[in-house]
C-alpha cells in the first residue's frame, strides 16, 4: 500500500515546541496536523485575582518575542473597561513602541529564521559566512527596532513603561533625536531588505485565503480598528467571540480558532498587507510594487517580502511619529477602578491578538480570555501543508522535511504564545 | 587555526517559558556572529536546524519543569552536558506559571481548556535545580544580555561568572536616583530584589516588581513594615511577592505570611 506517515519530529527556527504529521494516501496528503506540545502555562487561570494594572506586565510574559503586543492588547482591553481612551502624543508613542516590536520581530524572522530556507542554510549564523552583509544588515535592523523598545521601555524584552492610562514615563523630545538618526539608516536598510528578499525563488503556491486583520479608516493598523476580512467580515473587536470559535483538539495544547461563517482563516502580515495595502506609506507601497508584489499577496512563501515591506513601513512610521512628537502634559491619566468588561484586539507581528477581561469593582480581574495569532493560524497552516505539501512528496526525506518546516515557518508561528521544534511525521497507509 | 571540532559545543534548551531569555542571545546583535566563531552552536532549535547529537560542553536551559515529559527530559539533558546553566526566572524559580503551586491544578486547567483530560501537566512549576544539579543560575525576567554574555565568557575561560548578588536598591543609590519608595510613596521591591536589570523601573518612576528574584540576604520583614506604612493591604502585599519569582524561597515564604 502506498500509504505512509511523514513526521517532522522537530520544527526548528520557530518560536516554541511543535511538530508536523502528514497522513499520505495514494500519493496525496489526506491529513496534515500541526502538533503543539509546548507545556501549557495557564495564563488565563493565573490572571484571575490579579489587579487590572498588572495585566500588561503579566501577559507580556506569554511571549518574549512579542511582549509589546501583549502589553498593547492588555492595556487597551483594560482601558476599554474603564472607559479610558488615550489620545495625542501618548497614543502616538504606543504606535512607536509597536513599530519597534514589528521591526525587531520581523527582522529576526527574515534574517535568522526564514531566509536560510531560501538560500539553503541550517541557520542565519551559517548563512553569515557566505552572506555576511545581508546578515549584518538584518541584525543591525533588528537592533534598530530594539533601540526603540529600550528607549521607550527601558529594555528590549518585557519593557517596563506601559501603564494603564498611558506610560510610567515618556521620553523628552531631545531623547528621540539620536533614535531618528538610526531609523533613517534603518529605513534604507529595510528598503535594501525588500529588494534582497524579492530576489529569492518562490514556489508557485497561491491559494484563496480568508484573510482577517484590523482595518482603520486612516492608518495601517496597530492598536485600533475594526476586525475585517476579504469575505465580508466587518466587526468591532467586542464582537470577536460571536464570530470566532475556539476548540480544543487532542494533538495540541493550543486551541484552534475558526470563523463561524467559514472555517479556517489567516491573520498576520499577508492578511494585514492584503487588507490594508492602500494605508501603507508611499515609500512602502512603491517598494512593494518594485519588488513585484501587487496590492494582495496570496503566496505564503512571499510572506518574507511582505514582512520586509512592513519593516520598511514601521521605520517610516516611526520617523513620522518622532518628527511630529510633542511631549504630553502628563505621561498617564488617572482613573478609578470600576467593574466591567474590557476587550481589545491589536496587530502583533504575527497577527491579530485578542484580549478580554472581566473586572470586578475592586479592580481585580475575575475572568481573562486571550486568543493569540498562532492559535488562529493553526488551521490555515494545516491547510497549507495539505494543499502545497503534495507537490513536495517526491522529494528525498530530508528535503521534504525542510519543505514542510518551511510551510509552517512561512507564518512565523509563535508556539509559546499559542500554548519549539516541529516534529515531521508522515503516515502512509 | 582551530578546527571547528575543537570549538566548545553550546546547546540551548527550552522548557515552559516565553522564549525571551534565549532571545536575549539573539539580541546580542553585534556579538552574535563573534559568538558563532568562538562556539559551535551545536543545538539551538530556535535559531538553527541541527539534530540533538553527542555531548555538549555548555547547556543553557530556559524554562521551568511543569510536565511529566519535561521532568524526564531535563535528566537526559543533564547527562549530555558538562556544564549546565539555567537562564531566567522560569528556570531558576519556576516563573509566573508557578502561581499554580498555590492553587488547585485541576481547577486551573479546567479554567483554560474545555477538555482538561487531554492536558498532561504537573501540579507544580519548579526550577531546574529542583530536578538536576545546576552549575550556575542566571536570574532575570528576562535575563540581562550583558550578564548572559559574561556567563558564557566565564564558562569558556573556566572561571566563575562575575554577576553581582546585591539588591536593586544598591544600584539605584549608586546611579544617584531618587528613591521612589521614600520620595513618592511607591511600593517597590528594590530593597529585597537582586540587581541585574540596571534598576530600570525606578528610572521609569515606578516601583521594582521583582524580576530578578530575592537578593542574597533579603530583609522582607523590614520592607513589609515600610510597605504597610504606605497603606498596602495584605492582598496587595501577597500579589507583590507572587509574580515572576513567586516560588523563589524568600518570596514564597514572605507571601505566605500575607496569604491567610
Amino acid at each position: 500500500m502506498p500509504n505512509r506517515t511523514i513526521r517532522v519530529e522537530q520544527l526548528t527556527r520557530v518560536e516554541g515546541e511543535g511538530g508536523v504529521r502528514l497522513l499520505v494516501r495514494d500519493g496525496r496528503i489526506e491529513r496534515a496536523e500541526l502538533r503543539i506540545f509546548e507545556p501549557p502555562r495557564l495564563f488565563e487561570a493565573l490572571l484571575r485575582g490579579r489587579e487590572l494594572t498588572e495585566a500588561p506586565d503579566i501577559t507580556a510574559r506569554i511571549c518574549g518575542i512579542c511582549p509589546v503586543a501583549y502589553q498593547m492588547s492588555a492595556v487597551h482591553a483594560v482601558e476599554s473597561a474603564l472607559g479610558i481612551e488615550v489620545s495625542g502624543p501618548v497614543r502616538a508613542l504606543r504606535r512607536l513602541l509597536y513599530c519597534g516590536e514589528w521591526i525587531e520581530s520581523h527582522a529576526l524572522h527574515i534574517t535568522l529564521l526564514h531566509a536560510p530556507d531560501f538560500l539553503g542554510y541550517a541557520s542565519g549564523i551559517d548563512m553569515a559566512r557566505e552572506h555576511p552583509d545581508a546578515v549584518r544588515r538584518g541584525l543591525a535592523l533588528k537592533q534598530a527596532g530594539n533601540d526603540i523598545l529600550a528607549l521607550l521601555g527601558g529594555r528590549e524584552i518585557h519593557p517596563v513603561s506601559v501603564r494603564v492610562g498611558g506610560f510610567y514615563r515618556v521620553p523628552r523630545k531631545r531623547d528621540l533625536a539620536p533614535l531618528a538618526e538610526r531609523l533613517k539608516w534603518a529605513r534604507e536598510a529595510a528598503l535594501e531588505t525588500v529588494r534582497w528578499t524579492s530576489g529569492f525563488e518562490f514556489p508557485a503556491c497561491d491559494r484563496d485565503y480568508t484573510f482577517v486583520a484590523l482595518r482603520h479608516p486612516a492608518e495601517y493598523p496597530f492598536n485600533e480598528g475594526r476586525i475585517a476580512s476579504n469575505q465580508g467580515l466587518d466587526i468591532a473587536p467586542g464582537e470577536f467571540e460571536a464570530h470566532i470559535d475556539e476548540t480544543q483538539v487532542r494533538r495540541s495544547t493550543a486551541l484552534h480558532a475558526q470563523l463561524r461563517a467559514g472555517g479556517a482563516y489567516l491573520t498576520g502580515p499577508l492578511a494585514r498587507y492584503s487588507l490594508n495595502f492602500e494605508r501603507l506609506s508611499p515609500i512602502a507601497q512603491e517598494a512593494a510594487r518594485a519588488a513585484g508584489l501587487t496590492a494582495r499577496c496570496t503566496n505564503p512563501f512571499r510572506s518574507i517580502v511582505v514582512r520586509a515591506v512592513e519593516v520598511l513601513y514601521a521605520c517610516d512610521e516611526a520617523l513620522r511619529i518622532i518628527a511630529e512628537y510633542e511631549e504630553p502634559e502628563a505621561p498617564a491619566c488617572e482613573f478609578e477602578p470600576r467593574s466591567g468588561m474590557g476587550i481589545a484586539a491589536t496587530e502583533a507581528p504575527r497577527g491579530l491578538l485578542y484580549h478580554r477581561y472581566r473586572i470586578g469593582a475592586d479592580g481585580t480581574i475575575s475572568e481573562a480570555r486571550i486568543v493569540p495569532p498562532t492559535a488562529q493560524n493553526q488551521a490555515a497552516i494545516e491547510e497549507d501543508l495539505r494543499r502545497f505539501g503534495t507537490q513536495f512528496l517526491r522529494l528525498p526525506q530530508e528535503q521534504l522535511r525542510q519543505r514542510c518546516e518551511q510551510l509552517v515557518r512561512n507564518h512565523d508561528p509563535c508556539i509559546s504564545c499559542a500554548t519549539h521544534f516541529l516534529q515531521l511525521e508522515v503516515l502512509e497507509r | 587555526m582551530r578546527t571547528p571540532k575543537a570549538k566548545p559545543r553550546l546547546a540551548v534548551w527550552k522548557f515552559a517559558s516565553c522564549d525571551g531569555c534565549q532571545l536575549s542571545l539573539l539580541d546580542c546583535e553585534p556579538q552574535l556572529l563573534t559568538l558563532g566563531e568562538a562556539l559551535e552552536l551545536a543545538y539551538f532549535p530556535e535559531a538553527a536546524t541541527a539534530p540533538m547529537r553527542g555531548h555538549y560542553d555548555l547547556s543553557l536551559v530556559e524554562g521551568s519543569i511543569s510536565t511529566p515529559r519535561d521532568a524526564e527530559r531535563i535528566v537526559a539533558i543533564r547527562r549530555r552536558s558538562t556544564r549546565l546553566v539555567t537562564i531566567g526566572a522560569c528556570a531558576t524559580a519556576g516563573g509566573i506559571q508557578a502561581l499554580r503551586n498555590f492553587a488547585d491544578i485541576r481547577e486551573f486547567t479546567a479554567a483554560v481548556y474545555a477538555h482538561p483530560a487531554y492536558i498532561r501537566t504537573l501540579a507544580t512549576s519548579t526550577a531546574i535545580a529542583e530536578h538536576v544539579p545546576v552549575d550556575f543560575e542566571l536570574r532575570g525576567c528576562p535575563v540581562n544580555k550583558r550578564q548572559l554574555l559574561e556567563v558564557i565568557s566565564a564558562f569558556l575561560a573556566a572561571r566563575r561568572p562575575a554577576v553581582p548578588t546585591h539588591s536593586v536598591c544598591i544600584d539605584c543609590k549608586s546611579l544617584g536616583r531618587a528613591c521612589v519608595l521614600v520620595a513618592h510613596g511607591t511600593a517597590c521591591l528594590g530593597p529585597v530584589t537582586q540587581a541585574g536589570c540596571g534598576a530600570i523601573c525606578p528610572a521609569f518612576q515606578r516601583g521594582c516588581y521583582g524580576c530578578y528574584g530575592p537578593q542574597e540576604s533579603p530583609n522582607t520583614l523590614a520592607l513589609g513594615r515600610a510597605l504597610a506604612t504606605l497603606g498596602l493591604d495584605r492582598a496587595h502585599l501577597l500579589r507583590l511577592y507572587r509574580s515572576f519569582n513567586a516560588n523563589a524561597e524568600a518570596f514564597r515564604t514572605e507571601s505566605e505570611r500575607h496569604a491567610q
